[in-house]
This record gives structure tokens, C-alpha cells and sequence, in this order.
């Protein structure tokens, strides 16, 4: 970081900020709009959160250990998972709970893996200031597209269940049976990132090139390592997506091939 | 060919002991709810009986292979799902599971011999009724199966068709050294097609009639 060409913000400065939210605040009262709790309560959550990490990562940077930062990764891995459980309840049998805690890790982790020491080649290899924000993004992003998938993969198997009978009746497998709605979920999974790639550089700049430029870094090297990052979530997306999805469509059917009631 | 004894499905079904022999024509009727349909799905293991056994070529039906088992017990339902493709795609689909090369031709034949006037190309999802019935049982013939389970095969057609499309199907598995399941609402059909009477009343057998 260069930190030379950057705008130091004091608290004062970031007060000012709050502007906002007291604009909203006003916008909300008036017209009777019941959400001040929930605007008071995600402005104190961020600011909170966002300063008890920022201690966090200072004291991480600070003393880098290859075991704290492999904890942090683990860490934000293991939420991912407990977030993507917290959002579908009661929709996930345990076998598909379990499919999730092998696809979002497996493939979030070999992407980021990818990325950080195959095409970042960071040193050391347990640098806190690569591999923690890459892990947010990366892991972040391929949450989100298996969220997604899942979503669409419980979706089709009630709505295409007729389908699906039909064609187990018609002598499918299971995998044959279930071809056009793992299709569908895969499909659904990487369409934000695919339209996320189709706009970027036109019609909005990502937020870690932003930062990166921000930060003094000359846009060709922040365009790069946007370049990498965005070929990294994609890959994140898509693997735990796809191993999700070859193992995911089997909890929905018994060992005699009978598609399970849900 | 297919043994069952002391099945009990839920409590649909209650079979102390019922055969169904090879290369007849077996008529099932019985009043709506009596476990007609259940007894089919039970026969090419789209459901599994709580209790008892059913056995199937001297082998326990549990022991088969769920796949293999419905390549060779074709099941064709009452109300069977038409795939929102073209005719053709519909025809491809079932052979593709089957692992059968089938040519325009050979599915252009089987269309006529159901009565289906419209091209492989035509949209399935706009036929009526009747016609998509006759699609799904063209479906089923295409395929190479030992023994054909058929759930009302004619239930959305006119008398006419109907004796039309059944006597088309006996023809079929006659031709082919073939054996025959079907449930039908009408014991005239059944006598006029069947070799055998199962009649199913509450979930149990109340009689096996010989019709030859």
C-alpha cells in the first residue's frame, strides 16, 4: 500500500458520513415508514463489525502467523456454511446439509488456493494481507452462487417432480431423471458472476479495483489482480456449485431409485 | 412371472397371494381407490411394499436393480407426463434412457399406429387429452420391454379409439411374445381382450378369473 497518496479519513471526517443516515432517519419518520430500528441497527452493525475488524486485521498484519491466518480462513469458511444453512432452515434434509459442508469449502478453497499461490504466488504463502481478503471474496461470492443453485435445485425438484417421475418411470437413472434441473441450478448459480463479468469496466468499476486505486495502486496493476479475482470467484462459484450438484441431486432419490417425498 | 405374497402397502394395499403369469393379458378392475395403481408401481418398483415379498422371474424384486427392472416392466401411467418438447424429442427421450437408436421412420410408424396424425415435429405440449395419451403410449411401445404394466391406457379417449388403441396394444404384445398388466375401468374390455380376470376391491384380491 501506498500510503503516501492517500486521504487519511479522521473520525471527524467519517461522522459527516452519518449525514445519511439522520437524511434517512428524517425521510423514514415522515412518512411513517417503519424501519428506524432495522436503519439504526444495520448502521450500528457495520460500523461495529467493520471497526472490530479493522483491529483485527491490524493486529493480524501486524504479527503474521501461517496458524492465525489459516484459522481466520477456516473461520470464514465454516460461516459461510453455517449462513447458507441459516438461510434455507428447515428446505435442507441432513444429507444435503452434508453435501454443502463438503462442495462450499472443496471448491472455495481450491479456488482461492489457485489464485493465491499458483497465479498471485504470494510469500509468504500465509500472507494475512492477500489470503484474508481474497478468502472474503472468493469464499463470499461462491456462497452466493451455490445459494443460488441449492435454491433452484429445491425449487425444480417440486415443481419438474412429475417430470422427473416420468422419466424415472420411462427406465432413467436418477442422474438421467435429474439432467435438465442440474442444468437449471448450475445455470442459475453463475449467472450473476456472468453478468457481474459482462458489465464490469462499463458500467461499474468492482469494488477491489476501486479500493486498490484508492489505495495509490496504478489502475493497469488493480485491473490485473481484478482480472484474477474475478476468474478466481468464478471458479469458486462454479466448483462448489458443480460438486455440489453431482452429489446433491442423489439425496433426492432412495437406493431403489424412487424419488424421496420432501 | 410376478409372485406376490402378504404384501401390504401402507393401507392401500393388503395381498395374501397373487400371481401374474407370462405371456397372458391380466385385466385389472376395480372401483377408483381400491389399489389398482398401487399394485402396478409396486410391480416395476416405483414404490416398495412395507411388508411381504414380490417375486419376479424366480428372483425377489427387492434384489433387482430399480433401472434394469423398469427397462424390462414398463409402466405407462394413467395420466403420464408429456415432456414440453416436440413429439419427436418425447420419443427420443424414453429411447435414449433404453440406450435404442430409433429412426424417423420407425417413430413415424409407431405414430400411425396410434392414431397420431401429427408430424415428429409438432409441439407435444399442445395435444389434447386423448392425442397425448396415445403419444405416451407410443412411447412405451417403442421401447423393449418384456412385460407392459398400463395404468388405464385408454382413460381420455373415446369408446371408439379406445377399442381402437387397445386392441392395437394386444396386437402389439401378442406379435411380440410380450405380457400384458393393464387396468381397465370396463370389464367388457376386459373381456374382450383379457386372458385374465384380477378383481381388486379395498386394496385386496377378491377374485382371479380365467377369461380364456
Amino acid at each position: 500500500m501506498n500510503n503516501d497518496t492517500i486521504i487519511q479519513l479522521s473520525v471527524w471526517q467519517v461522522l459527516f458520513g452519518y449525514v445519511f443516515v439522520v437524511f434517512i432517519l428524517w425521510i423514514l419518520n415522515r412518512r411513517g415508514i417503519k424501519r428506524e430500528k432495522t436503519l439504526i441497527l444495520a448502521t450500528l452493525r457495520m460500523t461495529v463489525q467493520l471497526v472490530v475488524m479493522g483491529l483485527l486485521l491490524t493486529a493480524i498484519f501486524d504479527n503474521p502467523s501461517p496458524f492465525v491466518t489459516f484459522g481466520v480462513v477456516l473461520l470464514m469458511v465454516g460461516f459461510s456454511v453455517l449462513t447458507v444453512f441459516r438461510k434455507f432452515k428447515d428446505d435442507l434434509t441432513p444429507s444435503l446439509k452434508k453435501v454443502i459442508m463438503l462442495s462450499l469449502p472443496t471448491g472455495g478453497l481450491i479456488a482461492l488456493f489457485y489464485f493465491v499461490f499458483i497465479v498471485v504466488q504470494i510469500e509468504p504463502y500465509y500472507n494475512p494481507q492477500y489470503l484474508i481478503p481474497m478468502t472474503g471474496m472468493i469464499i463470499g461470492n461462491s456462497m452466493t452462487g451455490l445459494t443460488l443453485g441449492i435454491h433452484t435445485l429445491l425449487n425444480k425438484f417440486t415443481d419438474q417432480k412429475d417430470e422427473v417421475i416420468e422419466s424415472l418411470v420411462l427406465g432413467a437413472t436418477p442422474k438421467e431423471a435429474s439432467h435438465d434441473i442440474i442444468n437449471q441450478a448450475f445455470d442459475s448459480a453463475i449467472m450473476p458472476t456472468l453478468n457481474n463479468m459482462l458489465g464490469m469496466g462499463i458500467i461499474f468499476l468492482p469494488g477491489m479495483m476501486t479500493g486498490q486505486i484508492l489505495s495509490g495502486v496504478v489502475p493497469t496493476t488493480a485491473i490485473m489482480y481484478q482480472i484474477g479475482v474475478m476468474l478466481g470467484i468464478l471458479g469458486g462459484v462454479s466448483l462448489s456449485t458443480y460438486i455440489f450438484l453431482i452429489f446433491g441431486y442423489k439425496t433426492f432419490f432412495n437406493q431403489d431409485s424412487q424419488l424421496i417425498d420432501g | 412371472m410376478f409372485r406376490l405374497k402378504e404384501v401390504k402397502y401402507k393401507d392401500i394395499l393388503n395381498i395374501d397371494d397373487l400371481t401374474i403369469k407370462q405371456g397372458k393379458i391380466t385385466c385389472i378392475v376395480g372401483e377408483s381407490g381400491a389399489g389398482k395403481s398401487t399394485l402396478l408401481k409396486l410391480l416395476n418398483k416405483m414404490i416398495s411394499p412395507d411388508e411381504g415379498e414380490i417375486v419376479y422371474k424366480d428372483k425377489k424384486l427387492k434384489d433387482y436393480d430399480a433401472v434394469a427392472l423398469r427397462k424390462s416392466v414398463i409402466y405407462l401411467s394413467q395420466k403420464p407426463y408429456i415432456y414440453k418438447k416436440t413429439i419427436k424429442d418425447n420419443l427420443m427421450k424414453a429411447a435414449s434412457f433404453h440406450r435404442l437408436n430409433v429412426t424417423d421412420e420407425t417413430m413415424e410408424k409407431m405414430l400411425k399406429q396410434v392414431k397420431l396424425t401429427q408430424s415428429l415435429g409438432h409441439d407435444a405440449s399442445k395435444l389434447s387429452g386423448g392425442e397425448a395419451q396415445r403419444l405416451a403410449l407410443a412411447r412405451v411401445m417403442l421401447l423393449k420391454g418384456e412385460v407392459y404394466i398400463m395404468d388405464e391406457p385408454s382413460s381420455a379417449l373415446d369408446d371408439e379409439t379406445e377399442d381402437l388403441v387397445i386392441s392395437m396394444v394386444v396386437d402389439f404384445v401378442k406379435k411380440n411374445q410380450l405380457s400384458l398388466v393393464m387396468i381397465t375401468h370396463s370389464k367388457a374390455v376386459a373381456k374382450k381382450y383379457g386372458d385374465i380376470l384380477i378383481e381388486i376391491a379395498k386394496g385386496e384380491v377378491k377374485g382371479v378369473e380365467s377369461l380364456e
